[in-house]
């Protein structure tokens, strides 16, 4: 994980990943693939089934069958916890944060998880220097530098947004599993988020689901559409614009396009 | 063991299931649609219990004690969930653990006054008293095939009242999501308020009939709260046919327990709960 | 004049050590008591005030101890303080991680029913078979001895040494609990409590986190339960019934949940609240059980509300030197909730 990836070998493989409940299939053989510095959208109408994919990416659901593999390893029944230690950190649609926390705890917190020799029963946590390191480092990127001090559960909803990609970044994760980060966020703080996500990407993988559309053009890579659980087309930005098929299941009917 | 002792012990291991099975479905049901857990639930055994003691040396019938018990005890159902059970559904469960200990030190105490703390029997009714003979030495009372049986009647019952009414339908309904269910016009707090008088009802019932076999004591209600907790915790919450097999289950373990190792017959059914949670923590038959 | 404010936290422990002093024995047994107790809530403290475990049978590991130190002592003879102590402890905390292993594969109610279950079946273990007495109990003839080295400190069989020595132990278990939860293992169970899928999500393998606290609250239990058996010479089943776990879950909620200084008021306020019952009349219980149940009604922070106010007031600088919460801002009283642990 710590050398440098080869241009163009595949970090992160979904591999016919479905998952049923019951009689309902929420994911039918979708097939994902992320290259390290790139983003990769993850979009489609709500129901679509991007929670669930994102859910079986990050160890919190199990697939009903089907491989996720990272760099060619599977690691399909690694739990989310095992997951995070070798890199994927997965951010949250609805803010998961420590409310009583401060910014900085959250992130001290989250880094800690790094050199878990769990016995440490007499250590004082403040002493960690790596920790405290790695948890301002990661506020100073998403942008929360000065907000260190603040109680998270009363910064503002952005600056909540922030925070939650602030602690999977203090967890030094490699790949990042963004479930809409832009998630009730208005003009001015999406297109801070907006920048975020480019400047993130030049040394993380990403997956993003989304539905704010403008954002997901101006950042991704590629674009996968998932719809009713299924790949309904994935490739380039340009090529998706133009997709007919797209247009007629989503684009048109939902999203207003700037050209 | 020869046949007829060993049909004895199975009679007995399936009568003391079913009779579980009764106060541990209040109990998941309970839980289950309401999100509660009740620690007070054995004391409604017990009161029932003692109801019946007490009724039954007034009016001479046992019998006649469960007419007059059953509706008493919907009745405390009723008004328990009216004045305290229904400000606990959005609490946390150590508010629900705290306030339903606070209960049961109340019914404790309160039949400490009431009624004292002697160990009571009560008399099998007259048309009960009957055994059945199995050999020329054994025999099976009567009783409790009857206790047996009316468990299964009620069981069924239960059964149908789920699954095939429209009562049932809201009970279920609302295990799901209760504000959505509210606002369809169904009204939850009257399904709530019914489900748990059935509960403590069911609970109290059980006591009343058991308590011809098992004597009526001041312990008791903890006593069969744990094993339900148990059997629910085997069974899955919420599911009341995880609750009846693991019942059956605890019922058989119990009984061939005491007659195998009679020392350690008490340790068993937490042996039983253990190797479960090893195979499969969310219990046996899961939800739904 | 501010500079002396922070002294003022060593007040009641300068009186603990003061009373004997000038109190009869009576008051000094009843405060060993207490002491005791106030030991005991700190260990179940740890668990559902800081890591959010519910566990309603804390007294099996309380028991354990105590009838491990009566076990331990020969008939006729003392048993070495050296040993008896270590083994108790240990016993405790074996019994709390086998327990544990099986207990924590569950989460919210079931942890409630199964931590329940398994101490019912400790008690039953000691209440049905030989072991140690049956339901009668059983005497300690002779209380441990602490000689080392041919030389012996103290004695515990003299009323007043026992009073210090369980002292003793209540200020090295609130130093090392101290210590523990300043640790980034106290933090990672703070967080735990917060929000457990969070930390799963970012690495943290939760279950040894929590099957660390649980064995560690289970030997400090045992502690409880050595002094006990120290001060009383006498154990029996009921140490290990679920009454003694509800009482002492009713301390920690008295005390205020998330603080040990409160964890020790807490013992404190429910043996006064147990006295002053029991003098209004002898069924006390029935009191009791009707102040519970109104309190949890009314006062919706619990009974947590009052103390959690005092004790924010006078930690708060504590808290924010360390940096673990924020100047008081727009955040007002919330209360500390409950256990959040289930999905």
């Amino acid at each position: 994980m710590r050398g440098a990836p080869t241009p163009m070998a595949e970090l992160l493989v979904a591999e016919k990943l479905t998952r049923r409940f019951g009689g309902l299939a929420a994911n039918q053989d979708v097939n994902l693939s992320l290259q390290p510095s790139q983003l990769h959208a993850l979009v489609g109408p709500n129901g679509a089934g991007k929670s669930t994919c994102i859910n079986m990416l990050s160890g919190d659901l199990a697939p009903t069958s089907g491989r996720v593999l990272l760099e060619g390893r599977d690691i399909t029944r690694l739990t989310s916890f095992q997951r995070s230690m070798i890199g994927i950190g997965r951010s949250f649609q609805r803010t998961n944060i420590f409310p009583k926390f401060t910014a900085f705890e959250n992130c001290r917190l989250a880094a800690q998880s790094r050199r878990q020799r769990a016995w440490r029963l007499f250590t004082d946590a403040a002493l960690l220097v790596d920790a405290r390191d790695k948890a301002s480092a990661a506020l100073k990127r998403a942008g929360l530098a000065r907000r260190e001090e603040i109680a998270a559960g009363t910064l503002s909803h952005g600056e909540q947004r922030q925070l939650e990609i602030a602690m999977v970044l203090a967890t030094d994760a490699t790949v990042l599993l963004l479930d809409e980060p832009l998630a009730g966020m208005g003009a001015e703080e999406s297109a801070q988020m907006v920048d975020l996500l480019k400047a993130l990407r030049t040394d993380h993988s990403i997956l993003l689901v989304e539905h704010d559309m403008d954002a997901v053009f101006a950042v991704a890579d590629v674009i996968t559409v998932l719809v009713n659980g299924q790949v309904l087309a994935s490739g380039k930005p340009e090529t998706i614009r133009g997709n007919r098929d797209v247009q007629q299941a989503y684009l048109g009917q939902d999203e207003v396009l700037h050209g | 063991m020869d046949f007829p002792s060993l049909l004895i012990q199975l009679l007995n291991a399936v009568q003391y299931g079913l009779l579980l099975f009764l106060v541990a479905s209040g109990l998941t049901l309970i839980f289950g649609i309401m999100g509660i857990i009740n620690l007070a639930h054995g004391s409604f055994y017990m009161i029932g219990a003692y109801v019946a003691f007490v009724l039954a040396s007034a009016t001479g019938s046992l019998l006649m004690a469960i007419a007059i018990g059953v509706p008493l005890a919907l009745a405390l159902g009723w008004l328990l969930e009216w004045l305290v059970f229904s400000h606990l559904y959005r609490r946390d469960h150590l508010e629900q653990v705290l306030l339903t200990y606070g209960l049961i030190l109340f019914f404790e105490e309160a039949r400490s006054l009431l009624v004292g703390n002697d160990v009571h029997s009560v008399a099998i009714p007259e048309l009960l008293r009957a055994s059945i003979a199995l050999t020329d030495t054994l025999s099976y009372p009567v009783y409790r095939l009857f206790i047996s049986l009316v468990c299964l009647a009620l069981a069924l019952a239960l059964y149908l009242l789920i699954r095939h009414t429209r009562l049932g339908m809201m009970i279920r309904a609302g295990s799901h999501d209760r504000d959505m269910v509210a606002a369809l016009g169904i009204n939850i707090n009257l399904v709530y308020r019914i489900v748990f008088a059935l509960g403590v009802a069911l609970a109290a019932f059980a006591g009343m009939i058991a308590a011809p076999v098992s004597t009526v004591y001041p312990g008791m209600g903890g006593h069969v709260l744990i094993i339900s907790f148990v059997i629910v915790v085997i069974g899955g919450i919420g599911s009341v046919s995880g609750a009846l097999v693991a019942a059956l289950i605890i019922g058989f373990t119990d009984t061939f327990g005491k007659v195998i190792f009679p020392d350690y017959a008490g340790i068993l059914v937490y042996v039983v709960m253990a190797a479960v949670l090893l195979w499969r923590p969310e219990g046996i038959l899961r939800r739904g | 004049m501010k500079r002396f404010l922070p002294l003022l936290k060593y007040c009641p422990l300068v009186l603990l050590i003061a009373l004997p002093f000038f109190a009869p024995p009576y008051y000094t047994e009843l405060l060993a008591k207490i002491l005791t107790f106030a030991i005991f809530a700190m260990s179940l403290d740890l668990l559902i005030g800081f890591t959010g475990l519910v566990s309603f049978g804390h007294a099996a590991f309380f028991g354990i101890a105590a009838y491990a130190l009566v076990l331990l002592t020969p008939k006729y003879a003392a048993v070495s303080l050296w040993i008896a102590f270590p083994g108790a402890v240990l016993a405790a905390a074996v019994a709390a991680l086998v327990i544990g292993i099986f207990a924590l594969r569950t989460k919210g109610v079931y942890f409630i029913m199964v931590t329940l279950a398994f101490a019912q079946m400790v008690f039953s273990l000691f209440q049905d078979t030989k072991l140690g007495g049956g339901s009668d109990g059983v005497f300690l003839n002779t209380r441990p001895d602490a000689t080392l080295f041919g030389y012996t400190p103290f004695d515990l069989a003299n009323g007043q040494h026992a009073y210090y020595f369980v002292l003793a132990m209540l200020v090295a278990t609130h130093l090392l609990l101290a210590r523990v939860l300043r640790s980034p293992f106290g933090r990672a169970l703070v967080g735990i409590r917060s929000n457990e899928h969070r930390m799963r999500s970012l690495g943290f393998a939760t279950y040894r986190y929590k099957l660390g606290a649980f064995t560690l609250a289970g030997a400090l239990a045992g502690v409880a339960g050595f002094c006990y058996a120290v001060l009383f010479a006498f154990v029996n089943p009921e140490l290990l019934s679920w009454h003694k776990s509800g009482d002492a879950i009713l301390m920690v909620i008295l005390g205020g949940m998330g603080s040990l200084g409160g964890a020790i008021a807490g013992a404190f306020a429910f043996v006064a609240m147990q006295e002053s019952f029991s003098q209004l009349t002898k069924h006390w219980l029935l009191v009791m059980g009707t102040v519970i149940v109104l309190t949890v009604l009314f006062l919706p922070g619990g009974l947590a509300a009052v103390p959690d106010r005092i004790r924010r007031t006078l930690s708060g600088s504590a808290r924010r030197a360390a940096g673990i919460t924020p100047p008081p801002s727009r955040e007002g009283g919330g209360s500390e909730g409950g256990a959040h642990t289930d999905g």
